[in-house]
């Protein structure tokens, strides 16, 4: 099998235990090359097991894990060399300033004078001016930057950024993904977790949602969301709402005012029909919308958790 | 084998210890001096080791090959220990390095490290009381030897090692101990029967004993004893870290 047409993750049958959590079980994920990948999961699901041990970070009970067609346990050298990894975690060393830190990154992986490639990166990343500061003297979000160049300055294939923008403020998000977008466009594969799922519904071609240590979804965006139970149909009355007719008021999600906001089940219910029972009430109609299921509502849906906020989502 | 990789990590291990080298360098060297200061004046002319060489003399090669080992052990445990608890160890876990890479490198900033003390100590002793060398090829290997193999130790302690504290314990416990009681002061040669044979079972002695030979041309055990021992132990140290590194053994699995 060529490079060319060898999927950029390939993980089989992996399984792994911490004492009384089964934290991985039976996972089997394909990513392919240059696709932007998202994997998500309530906190505990399974996914940074999952980074770690694609990073040999760890070692799994079970399983193979292979990253660009090599081994990460057999072929450990040649699977790091394709793999970039952004750890959670904010984690520095306090000896070096930012650009020794690169440099010396860009050894590790046998690279020798990487000085373009790093201005590059210090200058995307908007970290130029800081490049002879020392990272104990750097803000939260300039750490996590520089993770972010660490992970890629011996310019891997395959990226992995487990929740790269938590902590960090709207601004460096934008500009951090407007990067990554490049990168991805350039040919790079993404993998990326995220707490934001908004985020993953706007980047990723491809989600997959782990939960108890297993894949519950593995889909196209588009047909995971389409997996959503319904969507929302919100009603603008030319007067205030006094009433909701009889048959629709298990619907009601909102009323306030002259807004009116019902729940629709996709396979259920016939927007035609709840308007004219709506207008056979007496309702005016000004302004009629449909918003469909979110990627968190279709997370929420799926993964049990009725508290978006409990295990972090956000909007 | 990829020397890019190996001598990255080797030089950076050099700077994380030359950024601090105050801490690192200079006070050990000091602390050394006053040893030397206190004992030379309490003890010269009162005792004579070897025949016609004085006391303080007889102390210096003691004296840098314990702050040698002292350092070249806190090298890499200190650096392993501070990597995992502030958790920059990934930024070593996730590069593709060999076993062997990762060894060398940590366990050759400690020869450096180990031989920068060495020398300061005796650069600053010279200036108070000759020091014979008899033969500088043995001082150097024994240097390096000792160096070695404190550095490998540092790195199973570091390796083991949860919390700083469990390093200092390995510290004051072991290390500590077993260099003062390893002949830096004395000739195992005067200590009462069961003394001296317990000591023979300290590995730290032979690395005093044999460092001394090159300066004295004398020893309490013939240096080829020592060479051997020292050897050895390098040798099980050496595998002992690398099945630890092989295996993941407290870096990959927690």
């Amino acid at each position: 099998m060529t490079e060319s047409n060898t999927a950029a993750i390939s993980i089989n049958q992996v399984s792994k235990r911490f004492e009384d959590l089964q934290a991985l079980n039976g996972v089997n994920l394909t990513v392919r090359q240059g696709e932007f990948f998202g994997l998500l999961g309530p906190n505990g699901a399974g996914k940074s097991t999952l980074i770690n041990a694609l990073a040999g970070l760890l070692r799994v009970d079970s399983g193979t894990l292979e990253v660009m067609g090599h081994d990460v346990d057999k072929g450990y050298r040649q699977a790091r060399q394709k793999l970039g990894v952004v750890p959670q975690e904010i984690v520095m060393d306090p000896f070096f300033t930012v650009r020794e830190t690169l440099q010396f990154q860009s050894g590790y992986f046998g690279i020798r004078n990487n000085d373009v490639w790093i201005d590059e990166l210090l200058e995307q990343l908007n970290l130029a001016d800081k490049q002879d500061t020392n990272m104990r003297k750097l803000s939260g979000g300039m750490k996590r930057r520089v993770l972010i160049a660490q992970a890629l300055v011996h310019k891997p294939p395959v990226l992995v950024l487990d929740e790269p923008t938590a902590g960090v403020d709207v601004e460096l998000r934008q500009s951090m993904w407007r990067f990554v977008k490049r990168l991805h466009n350039e040919g790079h594969t993404i993998v990326l977790t995220t707490h934001y799922l908004e985020e993953a519904e706007e980047l990723c071609d491809r989600i997959a949602i782990i939960n108890h240590g297993q894949i519950i979804a593995l889909e196209d965006k588009d047909d995971l969301l389409a997996r959503g139970l319904g969507s929302k149909l919100v009603v603008r009355a030319t007067q205030g709402i006094s009433a909701v007719p009889g048959e629709l008021k298990d619907k009601v999600l909102k009323l306030e005012g002259r807004t009116l906001e019902l729940s629709l089940h996709k396979d259920q219910d016939s927007i035609m029909e709840i308007l004219d029972r709506l207008r056979a009430a007496a309702m005016t109609i000004d302004h009629v919308s449909v918003v469909n299921d979110s990627l968190e509502d279709v997370f929420v849906q799926m993964t049990g958790n009725s508290s978006a906020e409990s295990q972090g989502a956000r909007r | 084998m990829n020397w890019v990789a190996c001598y990255t990590l080797f030089r950076k291990e050099i700077s994380r210890f030359v950024k601090v080298w105050l801490q690192t360098v200079i006070a050990p060297v000091i602390t050394s001096m006053l040893y030397v200061l206190v004992f030379g004046h309490v003890l010269e002319g009162r005792v004579e080791v070897f025949a016609g060489v004085s006391y303080v003399a007889f102390l210096i090669p003691g004296l840098m090959m314990m702050t040698v080992i002292q350092n070249a052990f806190a090298n890499t445990s200190s650096s392993l220990i501070q990597s995992k608890v502030m958790g920059s160890l990934v930024f070593i876990m996730l590069p593709p390095f060999s076993h062997l890479e990762f060894f060398l490198a940590y366990v050759g900033a400690a020869i450096v490290r180990g031989l920068a003390v060495g020398v300061g100590v005796f650069l600053l002793a010279v200036l108070y009381v000759d020091v014979p060398v008899h033969n500088i090829f043995i001082v150097i290997l024994f240097a390096i030897l000792g160096s070695y193999v404190m550095g490998a130790l540092g790195m199973v302690a570091g390796i083991w090692a949860e919390k700083f504290d469990q390093i200092a314990a390995f510290q004051s416990f072991l290390i500590v101990p077993l260099t003062f009681l390893s002949g830096v002061f004395y000739s195992i040669s005067s200590l009462p029967p069961f003394w001296y044979a317990l000591t023979k079972w300290n590995p730290f002695f032979y690395m005093i004993d044999g460092f001394r030979y090159g300066f004295f041309g004398q020893s309490d055990q013939p240096v080829m004893t020592s060479f051997l021992a020292m050897s050895g132990a390098a040798i099980v140290l050496t595998l002992v870290v690398l099945s630890f590194l092989r295996s993941g053994y407290k870096l990959r699995d927690s």
